[in-house]
């Protein structure tokens, strides 16, 4: 039985089922509001959701007990009190491997830390108050800490990505943070200014846990790859229909794999009518088109970049996205064969797999 | 001191009383003073400047009200989310 935490503009949908066969709504929490994002914190099971209200504003909830169970608001999720900024959305959550510390991202560019399970959190003073940050520029969706990539056995060491102020490194535990930027092409900037620029909009960014020291990178034109834990980038786009698009997956146990959606440039939706997932096995050297049982004519998918991802690994990774339009598609043969999993929800704007 | 009236998530976060007495001479002060006295309120009225979060309404005796809107003894004050939709 496979789980899909389903956030979307009118709550957070919980789906399960087979591979294969549709999927069946099992919860709903959150009826109404914009959930941003939803995951389950590995080792105990807890769920947690970023629910930005419209009228509360933006918070984590947690839960033990998704059927009957309370959801309550974390605690220390906000910016410094008295300051001249307030926190907008929460991004996205992720879990050290053994579950022990979780990282929240968000707007205007911080990151929170919880050691806790996620019922209290921290700011992350070192990158709040880095002396680049008023260099720091949003892009349409805000400037967000969107990516959080933690080295598998080494909480200490982090990559961040945010919209735009590209890649951030750390191997103290956050205490410092360095700018992981060598490489990346930002071609919506002057030729003059790519060489120094800071406000580097990457979509999104994973860690290939067989080999840390790797990355993959969806940026905004481009689709990079690091093999020095993030210090420098090679573009890898060429073979893809389009270097555009959100989100990127990868195969845990296999570090030459990657999965990405490309979209058109100009208005961001699958071109030309098709849904493909292209895949990589050899580090981004050729890319395979993956579309069997996927909508291939009149279907312009807006795919968001906290919409796609995957359990499992190998010949038996599975892998579901979700897209605006409200539908859910999966694969339980590592992006072979397709089916549709859910349709009929709401916006989707992210989706996350367990089993 | 003016009688704030709270229902739902906030109401729950005050600790379920509807009706609370809260000292200020303005809707910023009494909104504050609402806070300090309930902490699990702090972030949901008031942003992290201090400052009203946008699609939240506050009612003076049934009249909209600004922050800065003077507020008496006698006064009943409402804290309702704003009119939406889509």
């Amino acid at each position: 039985m496979t789980e899909l935490l389903v956030g979307t503009r009118k709550g957070l949908f919980v789906l399960r089922g087979e591979p294969g066969s549709r999927f069946e709504i099992v919860a709903r929490a959150f009826e109404g509001e914009p959930v941003d994002y939803a995951m389950r914190e590995p080792v105990g099971g807890r769920l947690l959701a970023a629910v930005t209200s419209p009228f509360w504003g933006p918070r984590i909830w947690f839960t033990d007990d998704l059927h009957g169970g309370e959801w309550e608001p974390a605690k220390g999720v906000s910016l410094p009190k008295g300051g001249d900024q307030a926190l907008k959305r929460v991004w996205v959550i992720v879990a050290s491997d053994d579950g022990a510390r979780l990282w929240a991202g968000g707007d205007p560019g911080v990151l929170f830390e919880s050691r806790d399970g996620g019922g209290t959190w921290e700011l992350n003073r070192a990158l709040w108050e880095h002396p680049t940050r008023p260099r720091w520029r949003p892009d349409s969706g805000g400037l967000s800490v969107h990516s959080i990539a933690p080295w598998p056995g080494d909480p200490d060491r982090l990559a961040l990505a945010i919209s735009a102020a590209g890649v951030w490194l750390t191997d103290d535990g956050g205490a410092s943070w360095s700018h992981g930027n060598a490489g990346i092409v930002a071609d919506y900037l002057p030729v003059q200014s790519r060489a120094t620029a800071i406000d580097l909009c990457v979509h999104h960014l994973e860690r290939a846990p067989a080999r840390p020291q790797r990355l993959y990178m969806q940026f905004h034109g481009g689709v990079y790859r690091s093999d020095d834990a993030g210090a420098t980038w090679t573009d890898i786009a060429a073979g893809l229909p389009s270097d555009f698009g959100f989100p990127v997956v990868l195969d845990p146990a296999d570090p030459d794999s990657a999965y990405v959606i490309p979209v058109s440039t100009h208005d961001r939706v699958t071109p030309a009518g098709r849904v493909l997932v292209w895949e990589t096995r050899d580090a981004g050297a050729t890319w395979t088109p993956r579309g069997d049982g996927l909508p291939q004519r009149d279907a312009y998918l807006q795919i968001l970049r906290q919409s796609f991802d995957g359990a499992g690994s190998g010949d038996d990774l599975e892998l579901y996205f979700g897209a605006t339009s409200g539908e859910i598609f999966g694969s339980s043969d590592a992006g072979r064969t397709w089916f549709e999993a859910a349709s009929r929800l709401p916006a989707i704007a992210s989706v996350r797999v367990d089993r | 001191m003016a009688i704030v009236r709270l229902r739902g998530q906030l109401e729950k976060l005050a600790g379920g009383g509807s009706e609370h007495e809260i000292e200020g001479d303005t809707v910023d002060e009494l909104l504050h003073g609402l806070e300090s006295t309930f902490s699990a309120l702090e972030g949901w009225i008031l942003d992290e400047r201090g400052v009203l979060r946008p699609h939240i309404n506050v009612f003076v005796n049934g009249e909209p009200a600004a922050p800065g809107s003077a507020v008496e003894d006698v006064d009943r004050i409402e804290i309702l989310p704003a009119i939406s939709g889509g």
